[in-house]
C-alpha cells in the first residue's frame, strides 16, 4: 500500500463521524454497525493480510 | 426375529411396493467361509439405498457376482435427497437409469438468497453446451430407487434380499462371516468382501465399532415435504433469517408431481418432537407461504423429518475385507447436496478397483488407493461445509455478529453477495492420487482435464455426447494419426486385454474407422480435440473405469501405456 496516511485535518474529521455515528446507532447496534464497518473498509483496502494486521493492532492494549 | 414393516408406507403421491423377503428355506445352503484360502462366492453389499444398489450395479457391469442385503422390504422412506447433480447423472448414465430421471425429474442451474425480501445473491450454475445434463436436477429419492431396483432386479448377477438385516459381522483375514436374521429367523452367509453400504446409522461400523472424526454442529433443521400448487420456477430458494424465524435460515426446493421441499432449521433447545409436532408445522410453514406471497394457498403434508448437520468421516474406508462407502463411511452435511451425490462418487471409485481385486488382477492395496482419494475428497468438503455450516448456523457470538453484518449489508454492498452461496457437491479431482501416471505428459497439456479430473463430455451430434462412448473399462481416448492404431500400440492393448483387463480404445478425428481401434469418432469439427487440448495427432488419454483421467499425453507409446496401466492398477512390478 502506498497511499499516503490520513492527515491531521482527514484523521479529526474520521474521528468525529465514527464518534458521531456510533452516538446515532446507539448501544445495541453499535457492535453491528462497526462489524459492517470494518467488512466494507476491508473490501476497500483489497489486502487480507493487512486487513489481519489491523485486527491484531486493534486487539491490543485493550 | 427380523420383522420388517410388511405394509407400504404412508405417501400421498408414491405407490410403494411390498417385496417378499428372501428366505434362506428357499434357497440353496449359502456359502461359508473356509479355514484358510479363498471363499470364491459373491461379494455381499448391505444397504439397498442409492449407494448400494449403484454398488452392485456397478459390480455387475465388470462380471462380479454380488448379494446385496436390505433390512427392510421397500424403498426409502420420504423423498430424502432430492438434488441430484451432473457428475451424479454421468455415473448413474452408466448404470443405465439417467433416461428416467431426465425424463421424471426438474432439472435447474439457479439459486437465490433471499434477505429482507431482496434477492441479495443469485446463484447461476454454469450449462455448457457440451454437457448433456442440467447442473442439478430434482427427483424424490423413492423414484430414484424405484428406477435402480429396477435395473438390479433385472441384472441376473445381482441378488437382492429384502427383509435381510445383518445383526453380526466377523472380519477375517480371507473374508467376513456374517449373521443375517430374516422373517423366519437367522443364517450364517461367508463372502470375500464386504461392502457397507448402510447408510449414516451404519450397522456394520456399529458392528466393528468404528470410530468417525470431525465435528457434528448444533443446527437442527426439519425437513417437510408438502403437496402444494405454487407458480414458481424450479430453482432453489434460501431466505436468511425470516421474520417468523428470526437468525435462522429456510431453504424451498422444488419437486415433481407437485411436492415441494421446505427446510427450516430450529430455534436453540427446541427437541425434534416439539418441531414435528404437527401445530408446530403447520404454523411455520403457513408463516413461510405468507412470506412468499402465497399465504392460505392449501397444503398436504406428505413426509417430515428432522436433520442435524454433522461433518464426519472415517479416517480409512477400508478395514481388512470390509469396505465403506457413501454415508456409511462419512456424514456431510445437506447444504450443498453432499450426501447422495459424494457416495456414488465413493461408490464408482470403489468398485471398478474391488472387480479388479476379485478377478486377480491387481492386488488388495488397489483399494487403499480408492480409501485415499475418497477420504481425501471427503476431508476437503468437511472442510468447505465447514464455511457454509458457519454461516447459516453460526456456532459463536462473534459469527453470529459477522453473520448479521454481511446480511445486513448485502442489502446495498453487492461484494459480500457470494458468501451466501455454499459450495455445491462438485466430483473431486485426484490431482495428487497415486493412480497418476508419473512419466506422461500431463504437465504439456495447456488445456483439458488433467491428472485425476473427471473428464470433459463433449457434444458430438444430436443426442450424442462423448461419455455415451465410454463403458466400465479403461478408455484410451486416441487422437488418431492415420488409419490404423500403430503397431506396436496395438499389440500393447492386446496384451492387456489378452490377461483380462478391460481395455477399449476409442479412435477420434478420423472420418472413417481407425483399425484397431473398438470405435471411431468423427470429431468433424475438431471440438473434442479442442476440449482435451489436443493438438496433433498421435495424442491419447486414459479414462480409469470411474472415468477419470489417469495419464495424457502428446504423443503416446507402448511403453508410457503399460506405466500409466501399471500404476493406476497399483500393480507390484512392470506386468507388461
Amino acid at each position: 500500500m502506498t497511499q499516503p496516511p490520513l492527515t491531521v485535518p482527514g484523521l479529526e474529521d474520521v474521528y468525529d463521524a465514527l464518534a458521531t455515528a456510533i452516538d446515532q446507532v446507539g448501544p445495541e447496534k453499535a457492535e453491528l454497525f462497526l462489524v459492517k464497518l470494518a467488512l466494507l473498509n476491508a473490501n476497500a483496502l483489497g489486502d487480507p493480510a493487512l486487513v489481519r494486521a489491523h485486527v491484531a493492532a486493534a486487539a491490543r492494549d485493550l | 426375529m427380523h420383522q420388517p414393516h410388511a405394509e407400504p408406507r404412508r405417501s400421498i403421491y408414491y405407490q410403494y411396493r411390498v417385496f417378499d423377503a428372501w428366505l434362506p428355506s428357499a434357497h440353496p445352503p449359502q456359502p461359508q467361509l473356509p479355514a484358510t484360502g479363498e471363499l470364491d462366492a459373491p461379494v455381499v453389499i448391505t444397504g439397498a439405498g442409492p449407494i448400494g444398489l449403484v454398488a452392485a450395479l456397478e459390480l455387475a457391469r465388470h462380471g462380479v457376482r454380488s448379494v446385496l442385503l436390505e433390512s427392510e422390504r421397500q424403498v426409502s422412506e420420504g423423498s430424502r435427497a432430492i438434488v441430484f447433480t451432473r457428475r451424479s447423472m454421468e455415473i448413474l448414465q452408466q448404470v443405465g437409469v439417467a433416461d428416467r430421471i431426465s425424463q421424471n425429474g426438474l432439472p435447474w442451474r439457479f439459486g437465490n438468497s433471499i434477505y429482507k425480501g431482496q434477492r441479495v445473491f443469485r446463484m447461476e450454475a454454469p450449462h455448457d453446451a457440451d454437457d448433456r445434463f442440467f447442473p442439478m436436477i430434482n427427483l424424490q429419492q423413492q423414484y430414484l430407487e424405484e428406477y435402480l431396483v429396477d435395473a438390479v432386479r433385472a441384472q441376473p448377477l445381482i441378488d437382492l434380499r429384502w427383509g435381510n438385516r445383518v445383526t453380526a459381522v466377523t472380519p477375517q483375514a480371507h473374508g467376513v462371516t456374517l449373521t443375517v436374521d430374516t422373517p423366519e429367523g437367522p443364517y450364517s452367509l461367508g463372502t470375500p468382501w464386504l461392502v457397507a453400504a448402510d447408510g449414516a446409522r451404519s450397522g456394520i461400523r456399529s458392528l466393528l465399532d468404528l470410530k468417525l472424526e470431525g465435528a457434528s454442529y448444533e443446527g437442527k433443521f426439519v425437513i417437510a415435504d408438502i403437496r402444494i400448487d405454487l407458480p414458481l420456477p424450479t430453482e432453489r430458494l434460501a431466505f436468511f433469517d425470516p421474520d417468523w424465524n428470526p437468525g435462522n435460515t429456510v431453504l424451498m426446493h422444488r419437486e415433481p408431481h407437485g411436492i415441494w421441499r421446505i427446510d427450516y432449521q430450529l430455534p436453540p433447545g427446541e427437541t425434534p418432537e416439539q418441531a414435528l409436532a404437527p401445530e408446530s408445522l403447520k404454523a411455520r410453514i403457513d408463516a413461510q407461504l405468507a412470506l412468499i406471497g402465497h399465504g392460505g394457498t392449501p397444503w398436504d403434508m406428505d413426509w417430515c423429518s428432522v436433520y442435524s448437520a454433522r461433518a464426519l468421516t472415517l479416517p480409512d474406508y477400508v478395514h481388512g475385507r470390509v469396505l465403506f462407502t457413501g454415508d456409511a463411511a462419512h456424514m456431510l452435511p445437506i447444504f450443498g447436496v453432499r450426501g447422495a451425490n459424494t457416495g456414488w462418487q465413493d461408490a464408482q471409485g470403489l468398485m471398478w478397483r474391488l472387480a479388479m481385486v476379485r478377478k486377480g488382477l491387481a492386488p488388495a492395496r488397489l483399494l487403499d488407493v480408492y480409501s485415499q482419494e475418497r477420504v481425501g475428497a471427503a476431508r476437503e468438503i468437511i472442510d468447505e461445509a465447514g464455511k457454509s455450516t458457519r454461516f447459516m448456523t453460526p456456532p459463536t457470538r462473534g459469527f453470529r455478529l459477522l453473520r448479521d453484518a454481511v446480511l445486513s449489508l448485502s442489502l446495498s454492498q453487492p461484494f459480500v453477495g457470494p458468501l451466501y452461496h455454499w459450495r455445491t457437491s462438485r466430483p473431486h479431482e485426484y490431482t495428487h492420487s497415486t493412480a497418476n501416471a508419473t512419466g506422461d505428459d500431463h504437465l504439456l497439456f495447456k488445456a483439458g482435464p488433467g491428472h485425476g479430473a473427471p473428464p470433459q463430455n463433449v457434444h458430438l451430434g444430436p443426442d450424442d455426447f462423448l461419455l455415451d462412448h465410454v463403458d466400465h473399462s479403461f478408455t484410451l481416448l486416441y487422437f488418431a494419426q492415420g488409419h490404423a492404431l500403430p503397431a506396436p500400440l496395438l499389440a500393447a492393448v492386446q496384451r492387456w486385454r489378452a490377461r483380462g483387463f478391460p481395455l477399449r480404445v476409442v479412435a477420434v478425428g478420423s472420418a472413417t474407422p481407425v483399425a484397431g481401434a473398438d470405435e471411431t469418432l468423427a470429431d468433424a469439427q475438431g471440438r473434442v480435440r479442442q476440449r482435451y487440448g489436443v493438438q496433433a495427432g498421435g495424442a491419447a488419454y486414459l479414462l480409469r473405469p470411474d472415468q477419470h483421467v489417469c495419464a495424457r499425453w502428446m504423443a503416446l507409446d507402448p511403453t508410457r501405456l503399460d506405466a500409466a496401466l501399471n500404476t493406476a492398477t497399483a500393480q507390484p512390478g512392470d506386468l507388461s
